[in-house]
C-alpha cells in the first residue's frame, strides 16, 4: 500500500511539473533570465506548490504519525553551514546551464527526451561521486555519535537503540 | 487585450501545475511521513545503508511514468528546445547531482517543501540556487551562448 501511494504521488507530481511548464528547459531559462527577456510564469508554479504545502503540512504534522508509516521523517536542522550554501550554489549553476532540475529531468527521461537521458545519467554520477567523497565523510561523522548514543542508552538493547537513532538522524540529515 | 489572454492562461496553468506538485508532496507527507525532495529520494537509493528502497523506487517510477503519460497525451509539454552539446549536458547534470546532495536538496525539497515549512536552511538554499542559476544564464549569454 505505501508503495502504491508513493507511485501515485510521483505520478501526480510529474503531471504537475508537466502542466506547469517545468519540463520545458527553455521556459525555465526564461524564468532565470532576469536581466534579459524575463518570463515570470514559473514563479506561479512555486507559488501554487508552496501555497498547498504550507497549508497542508502543519495540519498533517499535527497527527501523531503518518497514515502508512511509523513516524515522520522531517528535517529538523536549523543551522546554516557552508555545505548547504556551496551545494545549492553548485546545483544552481548546473540548473542554469541546461534548465533541468532533478524532478523535471526524470519526467523528461520518461517522455523519451534524449538530452534528459544524458543529463540524468550525469546527475546520478554526480550524486554517486558525492557519496564516495564528501558524503562518505559525512556518513562516518554521523555514524560516530550514533554509536555513542547506542551505548548511552544504558545497554537496554544496543542494537534497537542504534537503529532508532539511525532513523532519526537519517530523517534529520536530509532537507529534501 | 488579445495578447494578454494567452499570458494569463499561462499563469493559470503554471499555478494549476504547481498546485498538483504541492498535492503530490502533501500525499507523501501524510501517507509516508516523507519530504518529496527528488534529489534526496534518488540520493537515498545510492546510499549503501538505506533500508527503504521500495517507496523511493516507486515514487521515482511514478515520476518517470508521469513523463510517459505526458509524452502520450501532451507531447508539447515535455520538449527540449535548446541547443546544448553533450559535454554541456554532462557537466550540468553532474553539477546538479553533486550540488543537490552536498546542499541536501533541490527545487522540490528546499524550494517547495522546506520553504513552505518555514525552514531557514531551505530558504537560504533556494535563494542561493536561484541566484547562481540566474548568474549562469547571464554569463552564458554574455559569452555568446544561446538561451
Amino acid at each position: 500500500m505505501p508503495g502504491v501511494v508513493a507511485f501515485v504521488a510521483g505520478l501526480v507530481f510529474a503531471l504537475g511539473l508537466g502542466i506547469a511548464g517545468m519540463t520545458l528547459p527553455r521556459k525555465v531559462l526564461g524564468f532565470l533570465d532576469v536581466t534579459g527577456d524575463w518570463d515570470p510564469t514559473l514563479a506561479f508554479v512555486m507559488g501554487g506548490a508552496v501555497a498547498v504545502y504550507a497549508l497542508a503540512s502543519p495540519l498533517i504534522l499535527r497527527r501523531p504519525r503518518p497514515l502508512l508509516a511509523p513516524r515522520f521523517a522531517v528535517p529538523t536542522r536549523r543551522d546554516l553551514d557552508a555545505r548547504l550554501v556551496v551545494g545549492a550554489a553548485v546545483f544552481g549553476i548546473g540548473w542554469g546551464l541546461v534548465g533541468f532540475c532533478p524532478g523535471p529531468a526524470l519526467v523528461a527521461l520518461g517522455a523519451g527526451v534524449p538530452q534528459a537521458a544524458i543529463f540524468s545519467a550525469a546527475m546520478l554520477a554526480g550524486m554517486g561521486a558525492y557519496e564516495l567523497t564528501l558524503g562518505a565523510e559525512r556518513s562516518q561523522r554521523a555514524a560516530a555519535p550514533r554509536v555513542d548514543a547506542g551505548a548511552a542508552a544504558a545497554r537496554v538493547d544496543a542494537g534497537a537503540a542504534a537503529a532508532r537513532v539511525d532513523a532519526v538522524t537519517a530523517g534529520a540529515g536530509a532537507d529534501g | 487585450m488579445l495578447e494578454t489572454l494567452p499570458m494569463a492562461g499561462g499563469y493559470a496553468q503554471a499555478l494549476a501545475g504547481g498546485i498538483l506538485v504541492g498535492l503530490g508532496a502533501a500525499v507523501m507527507l501524510v501517507a509516508l511521513g516523507r519530504i518529496a525532495g527528488i534529489s534526496g529520494i534518488v540520493g537515498g537509493l545510492l546510499r549503501a545503508e538505506t533500508g527503504d528502497r521500495s517507496w523511493r523506487g516507486l515514487f521515482l517510477g511514478g515520476l518517470v511514468a508521469g513523463g510517459v503519460v505526458l509524452h502520450l497525451l501532451a507531447p508539447a509539454a515535455v520538449r527540449f528546445e535548446l541547443e546544448r552539446s553533450t559535454s554541456t549536458l554532462l557537466l550540468a547534470g553532474f553539477l546538479v547531482g553533486f550540488g543537490t546532495r552536498l546542499g541536501n536538496g533541490c527545487t522540490s525539497g528546499h524550494g517547495v517543501c522546506g520553504v513552505s515549512r518555514g525552514s531557514l536552511r531551505s530558504l537560504v538554499a533556494t535563494l542561493t540556487f536561484m541566484a547562481t542559476g540566474m548568474l549562469a544564464v547571464l554569463v552564458a549569454r554574455a559569452l555568446g551562448g544561446k538561451l
